[in-house]
């Protein structure tokens, strides 16, 4: 076996199928004069978000960062908002993103995004250029109804536990657990719903979801608005959106977040809790918060895990099926 | 004992979860698009053999169970216990009626078992895969059947009832499958 593992994981023809599909992505964002750019994959600051791990190096040689610490970004988004804000206009990445911790049958700690930008669109309008993409990419490799599920976050969870995931309390999400037979993790937090919402997210509704069609969900509680735009609803939401195929989550998108202030504030909120958490600080991308505050034109973007896209056209259940090199081979 | 993190669980693991020992059977990493990762793993009762979920938050940690798979040798019941030896250290181990379980009517003095031990002290018995036994009762079966079709009870030694072709006799000697209970072959002896 050991003596194998300098093998491709993938078969050569779903490597085939890999780069027929990125030709087709291609193609599709020519056809819209959306510009293909790539950013760099190391940066002197990082996400703070602290459900996301950043890899880190260190930079040695010539220049004023000597000695450095150095982040592989968890996406591209902060290096394509400042060529937004230069002036760009409507951009995409196919981009190599890493993610320390994430392993599993449906992660890998490296792998690609495909990210994409378009000005004047809301999150609304987005949804339906990625359906639009996406079903163009699957048709003829899946089963796959041409018609979309929008559905709000507040819909889904009413539908599937009959709650209200926007006012429940930490109590009543935790009785709604018990009461759907979801064994309660240990020492989940008594003050926060987030983590009780994640719960019954991922146990609950998300293996349901999309089942031979795309389902959109959108307008997150606030608290998990990530690089959002809040809409002051009562309550207020995040024009946040996540896209769903069989159960498998693809694509994540937001109106975005234009206002280097409440962007910087946000910011500082991760990072202390990743305080509390005893989590590292990470240091805050001022280079994005000074785009933010020379003008984000207004837009929408969103990022789509095209190894997962690959996996769905392959029509295999596992990451490594369509990676030349999982990590295990790396 | 050892704490293992929820990145080090893998099938197989042993870990302690109120109070008793369970093996990891599955783990599963999950992760909503942002938000708090999981691993849903299903666990099985080392005493009770019942398989259930459990979530943790990935990066937690459970508490490792020592747990222990070893080779004894089985060697007489005193009515209430069952004794085993270890062939090398000769220290005698004694397993209760919980632990022992559905191995017991596949018992024969002196049969070398797979034995589960937790903290030191047997917590299940496998009997070995195959076993030897002398059919001390079983009904004349009719002469010159020899297709085994349909058969018949047969009482082993160790008071196990199996069912073996209509040609096999009181007195002689079979070869049983333990983990399916069934007849395998007739041996000379």
């Amino acid at each position: 076996m050991a003596a194998n593992l300098w093998r491709p994981q993938a078969e050569l023809s779903t490597l085939r199928l890999r780069a027929e599909l990125l030709a087709k992505i291609r193609a599709f964002f020519a056809a819209r004069g959306v510009l293909e750019v790539e950013t760099p994959i190391l940066s002197a600051a990082a996400i703070p978000d602290p459900h996301l791990a950043s890899f880190s190096t260190r930079y040695s040689g010539p220049g004023p960062l000597d000695g450095q610490t150095l982040y592989l970004r968890t996406s591209p988004e902060f290096s394509m908002k400042r060529l937004l804000a230069a002036g760009s206009g409507c951009i995409y990445q196919i981009a190599p993103v890493f993610r320390l911790g994430e392993a599993g049958r449906r992660h890998n700690p490296e792998f690609t995004l495909l990210e994409w930008y378009r000005l004047g669109f809301d999150h609304h309008r987005l949804m339906a250029e990625v359906a639009e993409l996406v079903i163009q990419l699957l048709a003829d490799r899946l089963p796959l109804a041409t018609e979309v599920e929008c559905s709000s976050y507040r819909t889904l969870f009413h539908r599937y536990l009959q709650i209200d995931p926007h006012r429940a309390s930490v109590a009543e999400l935790t009785a709604c657990a018990t009461a759907h037979g979801v064994s309660i993790p240990p020492g989940m937090p008594v003050d926060d719903p987030d983590p009780w919402l994640d719960l019954l997210l991922t146990h609950c509704i998300e293996p349901q979801l999309g089942q031979g069609h795309l389902t959109f969900v959108y307008d997150y509680p606030a608290s998990q608005a990530a690089l959002a735009r809040l809409r002051p609803d009562d309550p207020p939401v995040g024009e946040r959106f996540e896209l769903y195929l069989n159960g498998i989550e693809l694509a994540n998108g937001f109106h975005e977040l234009g206002e280097a202030a409440e962007q910087r504030s946000r910011f500082e909120r991760e990072n202390a809790e990743r305080q509390a958490l005893g989590l590292p600080v990470m240091p805050l991308d001022e280079n994005l918060l000074a785009a933010l505050a020379s003008g984000l034109p207004d837009c929408a973007g969103v990022a789509l895990g095209f190894d997962r896209l690959v996996m769905l056209a392959a029509g295999t259940d596992s990451l490594a099926t369509v990676l030349a090199f999982p990590l295990d081979r790396a | 004992m050892a704490m293992y993190s929820t990145n080090e669980f893998k099938s197989g693991l042993k870990i302690m979860l109120d109070g008793d020992p369970y093996t990891i059977v599955e783990n599963e990493f999950v992760k909503p698009g942002k938000g708090q990762a999981f691993n849903r793993v299903k666990v099985r009762n080392l005493k009770t053999g019942r398989t259930i979920e459990r979530t943790f938050k990935s990066g937690d940690t459970a508490e490792g169970a020592d747990v222990a798979d070893v080779e004894l040798q089985y060697l007489y019941n005193d009515g209430e216990y069952w004794h085993f030896m270890d062939q090398q250290s000769y220290e005698q181990l004694t397993a209760d009626a919980a632990a022992v379980g559905d191995a017991a009517k596949w018992l024969k003095e002196e049969a070398i078992c797979q034995v589960t031990l937790w903290n030191g002290i047997p917590l299940s018995v496998a009997a070995p895969n195959f076993v030897i036994m002398t059919i001390v009762e079983t009904d004349p079966g009719l002469r010159g059947d020899t297709s085994g079709g349909g058969g018949k009870p047969a009482t082993l030694e160790t008071g196990a009832v199996v069912r073996v072709p209509l040609f096999v006799q009181s007195g002689e000697i079979i070869k049983v499958d333990t983990r399916t209970g069934e007849y395998v072959s007739r041996v000379k002896e």
